[in-house]
């Protein structure tokens, strides 16, 4: 009986995560942390930004974003130690230490994102 | 070592006792040893290092953006300070960086996806270029819509 493997799991949570960072960030840093706080764009208040973000739809795909993020980043950094440090004999550690710490991130973030009015 | 008795008896216990450097044959693989640094010696092993490494401004994307819906929930004065934060030299220094990365994830990511993505339109392959046009225009889509999304109010 061979034991059924969690790659093909990880893998796909890596590879959408990987697509909505490629979509998404970029802009998401230029707009919320370059345009917005230096004011070359006309930049909503914190009741204005509350009001958009609070939208259930808008707070579910936040929610996707900042999880799939986190997976994402788990994943690559993962294999990046053990190509880059040589560090394959640790496999099992690192993979816990990276799926865990996306994992305490994301139930923050469902925290955040349930209490967020 | 080779003065037990029981050599002749040639029960493989005893041979081990007598020969410690013996082992049961299996084949062992041959594994030229790398440098640990192996990734600074050719350009493109360093484009693969920075580009793995990338993942670390998506995962600081991610957690930025939760800092900032906790200072949205906790009012306008803790979204102020928040904001003004943003607004200092490191900040925006760090945030550069940040941005070069995830520009770089987005470019060799949807560079890969006529690689991973083979679409037939009845007998007919769609072109990489097809699937690579198509790729970049769901990114300025969504950058687009994003921007009508996040700016005013």
């Amino acid at each position: 009986m061979a034991k059924r493997s969690n790659e093909p799991f990880f893998w796909a949570m890596f590879s959408s995560g990987g697509m909505l960072a490629a979509f998404l960030a970029p802009a998401l840093v230029l707009l919320l942390w370059f345009a917005s706080p230096l004011g070359w764009v006309d930049a909503p208040s914190q009741e204005e930004m509350s009001t958009k973000l609070g939208h259930p739809l808008v707070k579910l795909g936040l929610f996707a974003f900042i999880m799939l993020s986190l997976f994402h980043a788990a994943h690559r950094l993962r294999f990046t130690l053990y190509d880059g440090l040589q560090l394959s004999h640790l496999s099992a550690l690192i993979a816990t230490i990276a799926y865990g710490c996306a994992t305490v991130l994301t139930l923050c973030a469902a925290y955040l994102l349930l209490t967020f009015s | 070592m080779s003065s037990s008795p029981d050599l002749q008896s040639s029960s493989s216990a005893a041979h081990e006792a007598a020969n410690p450097s013996y082992r049961p044959y299996h084949p062992r693989w041959y594994r030229k040893p790398y440098p640990i640094l192996w990734w600074l010696e050719k350009l493109a092993y360093k484009k693969f290092m920075l580009r793995e490494l990338t993942s670390l401004a998506v995962a600081y994307a991610a957690v930025l953006l939760m800092v900032q819906i906790s200072a949205l929930s906790r009012g306008a004065a803790a979204y102020e300070r928040f904001e003004t934060v943003l607004r200092s030299p490191l900040a925006l220094l760090f945030h550069t960086i940040v941005l070069l990365l995830l520009l770089f994830h987005s470019i060799t990511w949807l560079n890969l996806a006529p690689k991973a993505l083979v679409v037939r339109l009845g007998r007919r392959r769609i072109p990489n270029r097809a699937v690579l046009a198509g790729h970049y225009f769901g990114w300025l889509a969504a950058t687009v819509l994003l921007f009508f999304f996040l700016v005013g109010s």
